[in-house]
C-alpha cells in the first residue's frame, strides 16, 4: 500500500451553519492522477481549499506531505505552498498585468531566480499550453479558454510535486480538453506530479484517471480505480457512468 | 560545481532554489576552459534548472559547450523543458525617425478624427431627442440633471463662497491704499462672471461628472453591456451619453450662475467688515459695471465647457481596452483632458472676446 501525500481526516467544512462536507476522509496518492467528481454544488471546490487552508476548516485533520497543516503557523505553510500548484476555477488571473508577468508572479515570490531564468521558465511554461504567443498580452484579450490554460501555466511556474486543477477543461473545446490531457499526464508520467483534477468529462476520466472520488450529499460516496466505478454498486455512481453526467 | 579537463561537473540538485548560487559560481569560472557540461552527478532536475543549462550554453555560445552523461529521466525533464523556438534575440523592426513620427500623427489624426465623429453623433442625438425620445433611457435626463447639477450645488456654492472671500481680501488691502474701497465690487463681479465662476464649475463638473460618465461608459463596455445595446440595436451614445449631454446643457449655466452669485456674496462680506461699505452701495456697483455681453459670454462659455466635459469623458469612456484597471485609466485620462481643454478653450475665448 502506497502512503498518501495529501491525508485528509474527518474534514467538516461549513458556512456560516450550513454543513457543506461532513466528516470527509480522502486520501491522495503519489504520482497518481486522481478525479475528484460530483454535482455542482456538492463541495468540490470546498474540499480543495480547505485542503490549502484558503478555507478555514472547521474541524478534521489535513496532512500535506506527512505534515499537519491545520495547526501549522503561516510561515511554515507557505513553504508547503510552494510545492503544490493550483489552477482555479475561474483562472483567477491577475487582470491588471501581462500574460508573462502572471507566469513570473510566484516566480518572483517564491525564489530568487535572477530575470533571465525567469523568462526561460515563462516562455517553455507557455508553449506547453501553447500560448506562447500570447505573452505579452493581457488576460483580457483572452478567450476563456486561453485563460485557463495560460492559469495552468501559472500553476506549473515552479513544477510543483503537486497539481490540483479545479475544473479545467470546463468551457474548452474537445480539441484543447484533450490536449490539456496530454499535458496533464506528461507533467505525471515525466515529472512524476501528483495531479488533483475536478472534471465531469467522462472522456477526459478515461484518458487520464487513476483514481476517482465521488462526492455527493456532503459525503464521500466512492473511491477507487477507474474499473471498480465501472462496476460500482453506488447509484451515484452508476448513473454517472450510464448518463456520462449528474443530470 | 567542479571544472576538470575542460568538462564543467553539476553536482547535487538543480532547482529553482539551489540555481542562484549555481549562476554565482558559474561566474567565477574561466569561460573558454568549458567545453562539455557533465551531468553525471545530477540527482533532480527542474524548469529552472532547465534554463539555467540554457543560459550558460547562451553565455558560452562560441564554443556551444555539450551536455554529456545525463541519466534518462534527466534528459527527459530536460526535452520537456528547452524552449522549441531558438531563442531569437529579439531583433525589432526599428522604424526611423520619420516614420515614427509619422506613424504618432496618424495615430494623433485619427483620434482627433473620432473625437470629432464622436461630437457630431452626440450633438446630432441630442437635437433628434429632445423631439424624439425613443432609444434613451426613460426618464434619464431628469436623474441626470439632479445627479450633475443639483448635486454639485453644495461643493460649488462652497468654493465659490471662498473664492469670493479670497479675491476680495487679496485686492482690499490693496485699493484701501488708495482710498478705491468701491472698486472691490467691480474685481468681484468682473472675474466671477467672466472667468472664476465658469472655469471653477466647470473643474468641479469635470472631476465629479465627467470621471463618472467616463467611468460608467467604460465600465459596460468592459462588461460587454455596450455590445448587448449593440446587439439590441440601441444606439449605445444615444442611450448612454445623449441624457447626459442634455441634462449637462442645462445645469452648468445654472450652476455657474449660483457660483457667481455666491462668489460675489464672499466678497460683499469683505467689502461690509472690512472695508466699510455698504450693502446698497456694493450691489449698486455691482449692477452698474456688469454689461450684458459678460454675463451672456460667461453662461455660453460654460455651456460650451460642459460640452467639452461630456465629449472627452465619452470619448475616453468608449477607448476603454482591458478590464477593470483600463476603467481606472481612461476615467484619470478623461478628467485631465477636460481640465486641460476647459483651460485652453477658456484662453482662447478670452482673446477673441476681450482682446
Ligand atoms: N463563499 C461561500 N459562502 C457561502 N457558501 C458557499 C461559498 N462557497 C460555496 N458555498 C456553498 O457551498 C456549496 C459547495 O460549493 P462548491 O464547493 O463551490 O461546489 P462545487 O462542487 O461546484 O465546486 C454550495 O452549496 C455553495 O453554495
Ligand atoms: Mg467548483
Amino acid at each position: 500500500m502506497k502512503k498518501a501525500i495529501i491525508s485528509v481526516r474527518n474534514l467538516v467544512a461549513k458556512f456560516g451553519n450550513t454543513i457543506v462536507l461532513d466528516k470527509i476522509s480522502v486520501d491522495i496518492y503519489p504520482r497518481e492522477i486522481t478525479v475528484i467528481l460530483g454535482r455542482s454544488g456538492c463541495g468540490k471546490t470546498t474540499l480543495i481549499k480547505n485542503i490549502l487552508k484558503l478555507y478555514q476548516p472547521h474541524s478534521g485533520s489535513v496532512k500535506i506531505f506527512d505534515e499537519d497543516i491545520i495547526g501549522m503557523e503561516d510561515q511554515d505553510f507557505i513553504t508547503i505552498l510552494k510545492r503544490i500548484g493550483m489552477l482555479f476555477q475561474n483562472g483567477a488571473l491577475l487582470n491588471s498585468v501581462s500574460i508573462s508577468d502572471n507566469i513570473a508572479i510566484p516566480l518572483e515570490q517564491h525564489t530568487d531566480l535572477p530575470r533571465d531564468i525567469i523568462d526561460k521558465i515563462i516562455r517553455v511554461k507557455l508553449e506547453l499550453v501553447n500560448l506562447d504567443h500570447a505573452m505579452n498580452m493581457t488576460p483580457s484579450e483572452l478567450s476563456g479558454g486561453m485563460k485557463k490554460r495560460v492559469a495552468l501555466a501559472r500553476a506549473i511556474a515552479l513544477d510543483p510535486e503537486i497539481l490540483i486543477c479545479d475544473e479545467p477543461s470546463a468551457g474548452l473545446d474537445p480539441l484543447t480538453s484533450s490536449s490539456l490531457d496530454e499535458l496533464i499526464l506528461k507533467l505525471k508520467d515525466l515529472l512524476k506530479m501528483t495531479i488533483v483534477i475536478v472534471t465531469h468529462e467522462l472522456a477526459s476520466i478515461h484518458r487520464i484517471a487513476d483514481r476517482l472520488i465521488f462526492l455527493d450529499k456532503n459525503r464521500v460516496v466512492f473511491t477507487g480505480s477507474l474499473e471498480e466505478a465501472k462496476a460500482s454498486s453506488v447509484s451515484e455512481v452508476k448513473t454517472f457512468f450510464k448518463a456520462g453526467r449528474f443530470e | 560545481m567542479q571544472l576538470l579537463e575542460k568538462k564543467l561537473f553539476l553536482k547535487g540538485r538543480l532547482d529553482k532554489f539551489t540555481v542562484p548560487e549555481k549562476l554565482k559560481a558559474f561566474q567565477k569560472l574561466p569561460r573558454k576552459e568549458i567545453h562539455y557540461i557533465d551531468l553525471s552527478q545530477i540527482e533532480m532536475i527542474d524548469s529552472a534548472g532547465v534554463a539555467f543549462l540554457e543560459s550558460i550554453r547562451d553565455a558560452l555560445s562560441e564554443h556551444d559547450p555539450r551536455i554529456i552523461n545525463a541519466r534518462a529521466d534527466i534528459k527527459k525533464t530536460i526535452k520537456i523543458f528547452t524552449s522549441k523556438k531558438v531563442i531569437n534575440r529579439v531583433s525589432m523592426v526599428r522604424e526611423n525617425l520619420f516614420e515614427n513620427l509619422g506613424s504618432a500623427f496618424l495615430l494623433w489624426w485619427k483620434s482627433v478624427v473620432d473625437s470629432f465623429k464622436l461630437s457630431a453623433d452626440i450633438v446630432f442625438w441630442s437635437i433628434v431627442g429632445i423631439f424624439d425620445r425613443k432609444g434613451q433611457r426613460k426618464g434619464s435626463v431628469i436623474v441626470q440633471s439632479l445627479l450633475i447639477g443639483v448635486d454639485a450645488v453644495g461643493i460649488v456654492s462652497l468654493l465659490s463662497l471662498v473664492l469670493g472671500l479670497i479675491l476680495a481680501l487679496q485686492s482690499a488691502a490693496q485699493l484701501r491704499q488708495f482710498g478705491a474701497n468701491i472698486f472691490v465690487a467691480d474685481l468681484i463681479a468682473i472675474s466671477m462672471v467672466r472667468e472664476m465662476g465658469p472655469m471653477m464649475t466647470a473643474i468641479i463638473v469635470a472631476g465629479r461628472s465627467g470621471s463618472a460618465i467616463a467611468s460608467e461608459i467604460a465600465t459596460m463596455k468592459v462588461t460587454e453591456e455596450i455590445d448587448a445595446l449593440k446587439m439590441m440595436a440601441i444606439d449605445p451614445v444615444r442611450y448612454v451619453v445623449v441624457p447626459k449631454f442634455q441634462a449637462i446643457t442645462i445645469c452648468m449655466p445654472l450652476l455657474v450662475t449660483v457660483s457667481i452669485f455666491v462668489g460675489i456674496i464672499g466678497g460683499l462680506i469683505v467689502a461690509v467688515t472690512y472695508l466699510d461699505l455698504s450693502v446698497v452701495s456694493y450691489f449698486t456697483e455691482i449692477f452698474a459695471i456688469l454689461t450684458f455681453k459678460d454675463v451672456f459670454i460667461g453662461l455660453m462659455k460654460s455651456v460650451f465647457f460642459a460640452w467639452v466635459i461630456v465629449i472627452i469623458a465619452s470619448y475616453y469612456g468608449f477607448r476603454v481596452k482591458g478590464g477593470s484597471e483600463g476603467v481606472g485609466r481612461v476615467t484619470t485620462l478623461s478628467v485631465v483632458a477636460s481640465i486641460f481643454w476647459v483651460i485652453v478653450l477658456d484662453a482662447i475665448n478670452s482673446l477673441i472676446f476681450y482682446f
